[in-house]
């Protein structure tokens, strides 16, 4: 356990207005989704996912179509670990050949997760668009070109750090935690 | 999530825990899934090399093992004895390593002696995956067996499962008795006395010469080929008397008061130990098995290949 204290960056009130308004952000861009679907990323980003398009339903009035994505089998690390990654499932009903597919996660950091989720994405066909929609950024942590079109928060950490996003489903709280590792 | 096997090697059902098999039970589901897409491939094992070695034949076994191999973008090269220098006297330990010199990571390995994939772990620096060794284990036919049943029935804990015929020569067989009981099956064996083990009641498993009853008792029946290639001695007069007592057919199988499971390991004797309206009824999930087989070696490969001993 480290001793110093974990230091929360977002809290309740906040977290709701920033999910607002990044639904916002989304419809200004994808109006209707007639062509859009929002894909939550396992294992975390789902949280975040499931949120936003609940929250999209009830603001557009109508269905929204919505997957999970595991990318496991697509990392660029599996035997650098002492033991298997094991994989979650992948839960897309829709065709993705032609839509433009918002890719939700909940943090950005080396941005080798968003890589390898592409990659699995493309797997199940040719999007027109793929999107990348995330709740916090690590900002200059990056090993890969990656960038998000849309941003819930910006924070500058070292990589000492952990940032920890809490749901209320799960976790019982809304809250996102910068921690010492 | 990580988790992973208890074990480095995959020489039989014998050496695994209960959660090993769940392990592999629950990663296939994932790769059974990536089989359903228009894209059956994943980029997972592409830095390794995998020889498979046959020093028995194989069509099925061979097949799915090479195809689970392609499917995680490993390189595969393929090795049957008949064309190799083991005619030419050369030692299972020398053929192996200089596989293995050739920078091969894991090696997959039927060999007709039993031991063989337990004696080669401990000689040679790789993962040995065991296909089959004599009439010892076949560890993943046993994994894909429980994964149909699972699939087909819910789950495998409390089904009542009877494996019918040449239990004597059986690998299949062994193999299956240890995997059912270690996920919470009960298990009989049926077949004529002399192809049932003497001691085969010591596993815990029940013994039944008298088909009929045996699959009125059961939820799934496993049918097993005669393996007349192993067989040195006359164990029953002839086929035919064998097929009247033990072979299955439709009119026995509506005679039953309820439906169970067919499962057959393959290759199929038509005729003898089933007849074809069984082999190609509803009832049978024989083809079922062969589909779920690749994606239970790719659990196989995936989970050991992951393993590091750093």
């Amino acid at each position: 356990m480290s001793a110093v204290k974990p230091k929360p960056i977002l809290r309740q009130k906040h977290f709701e207005i920033t999910l607002l308004r990044l639904c916002h952000q989304l419809i200004e861009n994808h109006t209707d989704f007639s062509s859009s679907a929002i894909v939550g990323l396992q294992p975390r980003g789902v949280f975040l996912a499931r949120r936003l398009h609940a929250m999209l339903e009830k603001i557009l009035k109508h269905k929204i179509p919505y997957g999970d994505l595991d990318f496991t089998f697509f990392r660029d690390d599996f035997r650098s670990h002492d033991s298997p990654l094991i994989p979650s499932a992948t839960d897309i009903e829709f065709e993705v050949e032609n839509k433009k597919i918002i890719l939700v996660d909940d943090v950005l950091y080396t941005g080798r997760t968003v890589r390898s989720a592409m990659d699995a994405l493309m797997q199940l066909g040719r999007p027109e668009k793929i999107e990348l929609l995330v709740f916090i950024n690590r900002r200059f942590s990056r090993h890969l070109p990656v960038e998000a079109n849309y941003v819930g928060k910006d924070v500058d950490t070292i990589d000492s750090q952990k940032v920890r996003v809490e749901w209320k489903e799960t976790d019982g709280e809304d809250i996102v935690w910068l921690l010492e590792k | 999530m990580k988790s992973s096997l208890s074990v480095n090697h995959l020489l039989g059902i014998k050496g695994l825990q209960l959660r090993d098999v769940e392990l592999i039970l629950a990663t296939a589901d994932t790769f059974k899934d990536v089989l359903n897409r228009p894209i059956k491939k994943v980029p997972s094992l592409r830095d390794l090399t995998i020889a498979n070695l046959f020093f028995e034949n194989s069509t099925r076994t061979r097949l799915s093992f090479e195809l689970a191999e392609k499917r995680l973008s490993a390189d595969v090269v393929n090795f049957t004895s008949s064309s190799s220098s083991v005619t030419k006297g050369e030692t299972l330990i020398d053929t192996v390593n200089n596989i293995l010199a050739m920078k091969v990571d894991m090696v997959v390995m039927r060999h007709p002696s039993p031991g063989a994939a337990a004696f080669l772990s401990q000689h040679v620096r790789s993962r040995i995956v065991n296909a089959g060794d004599g009439t010892h284990e076949h560890p993943t036919q046993a994994l894909l067996d429980a994964f149909s049943i699972r699939e087909k029935l819910g789950s495998v804990k409390g089904k009542k499962v009877v494996i019918i015929g040449d239990i004597l020569h059986s690998r299949v067989a062994l193999s299956n008795i240890f995997c059912l009981q270690l996920l919470g099956a009960e298990v009989m064996v049926c077949g004529p006395t002399t192809l049932i083990p003497k001691y085969i009641s010591e596993l815990g498993v029940r013994v039944e010469h008298n088909l009929r009853k045996a699959l009125q008792w059961c939820d799934v029946a496993n049918v097993l080929r005669i393996q007349l290639e192993r067989q040195d001695i006359k164990y029953f007069p002839s086929l035919r008397e064998y097929t009247m007592l033990f072979g299955i057919n439709k009119a026995l199988l509506d005679s039953l008061d309820k439906q169970i499971v067919i499962m057959h390991p393959g290759p199929i004797n038509r005729g003898v130990e089933i007849t074809s309206d069984v082999a190609d009824s509803e009832h049978s999930i024989i083809l079922d098995q062969v589909e779920n087989g690749v994606a239970v070696r790719m659990a196989v490969l995936y989970l050991l290949a992951g393993k590091n001993e750093k």
